[in-house]
């Protein structure tokens, strides 16, 4: 699925639209721990994680990450977002746990 | 070996905000020399990591690559406390790293093994006091 297609279906709140909008999805990837999120992570991935950080971000644009999504109704902070917006990183929220996230995300992926 | 190109970083100390800077910068460069991907990433990976680590544990420091048509290298030099026993600081899951720098989703202890896994060559040379130089090579194909 490609990341417009997925932000078409309006399901996650947009906390930055970034770039590329025309990529491609590849799957979902879950956790918190940016060394193993930056060196597991698939590029293309829907990330899901509760760091909002500028260093997630980083990591982000290092692994090619597709898009963030933030669980938990975690903050992305404002150095973070200034940085998702120069480098165009798409990240959205959801108030659902990082499970349940994932699996809402698998499912559009999917279905 | 004529059309080395040589880049310089500065990496500032205690400024997360700035870490991985020098990293895209070169992840950037290598991607439009079109460098295959695989490569860019191992690049980024290993350089990522060592760069935190002189944010976390040596007040910053300084960052020199060189790209040859046939490898990339990277000195990662920092004057800060060294490291006591490199096989043990190797290991994964090993960490001297803060609670305010886990909390950030660092200090798990993999930075070393993932920096030793992405690239294919090596060395760390590191003193008590006067500081660490980390030296990584990724060969081109
Ligand atoms: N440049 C450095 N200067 C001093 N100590 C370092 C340096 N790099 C790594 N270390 C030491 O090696 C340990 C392991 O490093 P690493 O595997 O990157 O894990 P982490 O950074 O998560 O602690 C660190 O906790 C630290 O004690
Ligand atoms: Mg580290």
């Amino acid at each position: 699925m490609l990341l417009k297609d997925f932000l078409d279906k309006k399901i996650f709140a947009v906390l930055n639209e970034g770039k590329d909008l025309d990529r491609e999805l590849t799957k979902v990837f879950c956790c918190d721990l940016l060394s193993i999120a930056m060196s597991k992570a698939p590029s293309g991935s829907v990330w899901i994680t509760v760091m909002g950080n500028v260093n997630a971000i980083a990591v982000s644009v290092l692994a090619e990450i597709g898009c963030i999504i933030l669980a938990e109704d975690a903050n992305l902070d404002e150095t973070a977002f200034a940085k998702a917006k120069e480098q165009g990183v798409t990240v959205l929220k959801s108030s659902s746990p990082i499970f349940d996230t994932g699996l809402i995300a698998h499912n559009l992926l999917n279905g | 070996m004529t059309d080395a190109i040589k880049l310089k970083y500065i990496v500032s100390p205690d400024d997360f905000t700035r870490a991985g800077e020098a990293s895209s910068d070169v992840k950037g460069k290598l991607k439009k020399m079109g460098i295959e991907p695989e490569i860019v990433r191992k690049v980024a990976i290993a350089m990522y990591e060592g760069e935190i680590n002189m944010v976390i544990h040596a007040n910053g420091g300084t960052i020199d690559v060189e790209i040859t048509p046939s490898e990339i290298t990277m000195v990662l030099a920092d004057t800060g406390p060294g490291i006591k026993d490199i096989e043990q600081a190797m290991q994964e899951g090993f960490s001297t790293a803060p609670d305010n720098v886990r909390s950030l989703g660092f200090g798990a202890g993999m930075g070393l093994p993932n920096m030793k896994k992405y690239s294919d060559e090596m060395d760390i040379q590191t003193q008590i006091g006067v500081g660490t130089t980390v030296t990584m090579k990724v060969y081109i194909k």
